[in-house]
């Protein structure tokens, strides 16, 4: 008797969780046709693992762009968001790139997050044909992949030059020591860059030595380092790594200034270097002070709705999705992958929170920068 | 410049040694590795980073705090995930499988309560530099290998001269044995994991304060530094421990020095594959022993 009950009881259940799941699904069709023509975006990135502090600034940004859109009522296509963690892992990316063209049938994606995982899931985007618009893959062959693989990130080619050209003018240093991270595709890239650089420059590169992402203890480095007196620190790294360098150079009583790249670029950076930050210059597309609507807009909204400072990564993921859905809206189509990447290569002078922003005809960003050096804890412009 | 990274090899190798140790005591006890005490190492350095963040307490209080939180830990971690399986008699790969679980549930934990935000100590601890000519040593350096240096005499003094130790030794021994002569092996075997979670957590403290850098995932690396001592100095051996963390910490600083930076790990694993070539049964241990002391 009793068990009859409990199955009564389990039937029943499953019945009411069948209605509610069908009713459900019949609620969100009408409310996609009250809104009128929605898009789905795929965005990739990885807000878990050992990039998730970029991951976490990323999806940050674009969660703020998506819900802005949305509200906004004079949005004529809305965004129906797509999101995949990656974990920072390559097979991962490949994974979420297959998933997101296969079987959620996205437009468009954005992402993947960094120079090694656009790498291994860009020929999987150009094969099917799918717009994937990087904003982390700074690395120098990231366009390479192909015609459908876009990017506002900063590459190396465009932030470093500037940044050793107008920290040179102001400084004019003539012995430099090179540090950069060896197991990070992007970094093995940047220092190539900053060797060339040198070499054009006639600047004496006196040491270079290398680290590995996640290493804590840079003391035997920076004691090569300090024996070979170097005038400036150049350093291709991410900012934990990054901060960790500073502080170390300046606990050993190394004063001279550093040269960080892309990755130095974020609050984190002088949160956890504190002191020692002072003295860092990067070029940069976003710079917090800048007096735009766009930019003092977004760095309200962000702050209002997550209660910290958005960084570089946040405020490009932010643009990247507004772009995209810009491109959506001239295109007209919410299904052509081919008129969409179109449409999007042709996106000119397009006012985001990082400034005018335009692909070159290697959709790679053509913008301009500001070097940024730290003083007194706060990032304020070189001149 | 050589002594200078001597200290630097010495600073670095003291962490390992500590955390090799924890290995080591579980190991010995149990025949098991202790994949979560990387882990476990990871949340000790966050307790001390709390308890010197946000209530305000002094370093030396806030390592015995993360030495306690870490003890915890290591009778939870015993009492959930090890001794279940001991008292069914499943295979050695079980508990193996269940401490790699434990370590992805403390990791995770650790993330939602600290974010991934790579945190550090305040400045005061930051220490000054001394300067004793040959080479600089700053205040931490100090307070981080004389804590390391003092935390193995104790345990060393433990292990030997009190009635506690001699029965973890016997547990080490055989465990069967140990229970007829009237030994509670269920308690030993609780009472080692605590020792070796307490000494893990400050190790998380040393390094939190020598290198700066507190994150979620930083028991992975260093755990695989300290497996890989573990191995070096002989399964079991609390001696090869210490001395095998001293090796690797100068062995990786050195190759940096007067080698490339890029090879760090090249040569220290490099080196520790030679001295397994040569010893296979570890650096320290008597043959016939399975490394045992």
């Amino acid at each position: 008797m009793k068990k009859k009950w409990l199955v009564r009881c389990v039937a029943a259940s499953l019945a009411v969780m069948m209605t509610a799941a069908l009713a459900g699904c019949g609620g969100s069709k009408d409310s996609n046709s009250a809104g009128g023509k929605t898009v789905k975006l795929g965005f990739i990135t990885a807000y878990t693992g050992p990039g998730a502090a970029y991951g976490q600034a990323m999806k940050e940004g674009v969660d703020l762009a998506v819900e802005e859109i949305n509200k906004d009522p004079n949005t004529k296509v809305k965004i129906d968001l797509k999101t995949y963690d990656t974990k920072l892992d390559k097979t991962e990316a490949i994974n979420a790139t297959k998933k997101a063209i296969e079987q959620d049938k996205v437009l468009a994606i954005e992402g993947p997050m960094t120079t090694g995982e656009v790498m291994a899931a860009g020929p999987i985007a150009q094969q099917d044909k799918v717009v994937a618009f990087t904003t982390g893959g700074t690395g120098p062959d990231v366009t390479n992949v192909g015609d459908y693989i876009f990017r506002n990130a900063i590459p190396g080619k465009l932030a470093i030059p500037q940044t050793v050209e107008k920290a040179q003018q102001k400084l004019g240093f003539k012995k430099v020591a090179l540090l950069y991270s060896n197991n990070n595709d992007q970094m093995v890239g940047e220092s190539k860059i900053y060797q060339q650089v040198f070499a054009e420059k006639g600047i004496e590169v006196v040491a270079t030595e290398t680290f590995a992402d996640k290493d804590t203890d840079f003391s035997a480095q920076l004691t090569k380092i300090q024996a070979a007196n170097p005038d400036v620190i150049a350093v291709a790294g991410l900012y934990q790594e990054g901060a960790l360098i500073a502080k170390k150079a300046r606990e050993m009583g190394m004063n001279q200034p550093i040269i960080g790249n892309n990755g130095f670029n974020s609050p984190e950076y002088i949160k956890q270097a504190g002191a020692a930050a002072d003295g860092t210059m990067v070029a940069t597309p976003w710079n917090p002070e800048r007096q735009s609507e766009k930019a003092q807009n977004f760095r309200k909204a962000f702050v209002a709705k997550y209660g910290h400072e958005p960084d570089q990564f946040s405020a490009q993921a932010y643009d990247a999705m507004y772009i995209i859905h810009e491109a959506v809206e001239q295109s007209g189509t919410t299904t052509d992958r081919k008129k969409f990447r179109d449409t999007l290569a042709k996106i000119k002078d397009f006012e985001g929170a990082t400034g005018k922003f335009s692909f070159d005809d290697h959709r790679d960003p053509a913008m301009d920068l500001d070097v940024l050096v730290i003083k007194n804890g706060k990032w304020t412009p070189l001149s | 410049m050589f002594f200078q990274q001597l200290i630097n090899g010495l600073n670095l190798g003291s962490a390992y040694a500590v955390i090799a140790i924890g290995y080591t005591l579980v190991f010995g006890v149990l025949n098991i590795i202790n994949m979560a005490h990387g882990e476990v190492f990871m949340f000790g350095a966050f307790i001390g980073l709390m308890l010197v963040t946000h209530a305000g307490c002094n370093i030396i209080v806030a390592l015995i705090g993360a030495m306690v939180g870490g003890a915890i830990l290591g009778f939870f971690l015993e009492f959930l995930a090890l001794r279940p399986l001991r008292r069914r008699k499943v295979t050695h790969l079980a508990p193996l499988i269940s401490t790699i679980g434990v370590s992805i549930f403390l990791e995770s934990l650790a993330l939602q309560i600290w974010g991934p935000q790579t945190q550090s100590f305040p400045a005061q601890f930051e220490g000054s530099l001394m300067d004793a000519g040959l080479f600089k040593v700053s205040t931490i350096q100090i307070i981080g290998f004389g804590t390391a240096v003092i935390l193995m005499i104790l345990l060393t003094l433990l292990l030997e001269k009190t009635k506690i130790g001699k029965a973890i030794q016997a547990t080490s021994e055989n465990i069967e044995t140990a229970g007829l002569l009237g030994i509670n092996t269920s308690r030993i075997i609780s009472f080692t994991v605590m020792i070796a979670s307490a000494l893990g957590a400050a190790a998380g403290v040393l390094v939190g304060l020598s290198f700066n850098a507190i994150e979620p995932t930083m028991g992975m690396t260093m755990g695989f530094k300290g497996l890989a001592v573990l191995i070096m100095g002989g399964l079991g051996n609390i001696r090869g421990a210490m001395a095998g963390g001293f090796i690797l910490g100068i062995a990786e600083v050195f190759s940096v020095a007067y080698g490339a930076s890029s090879y760090r790990d090249a040569v220290a694993f490099g080196i520790i594959i030679l001295i397994l070539f040569l010893r296979p049964e570890g650096l320290f241990s008597k043959k016939g022993k399975g490394g045992r002391p």
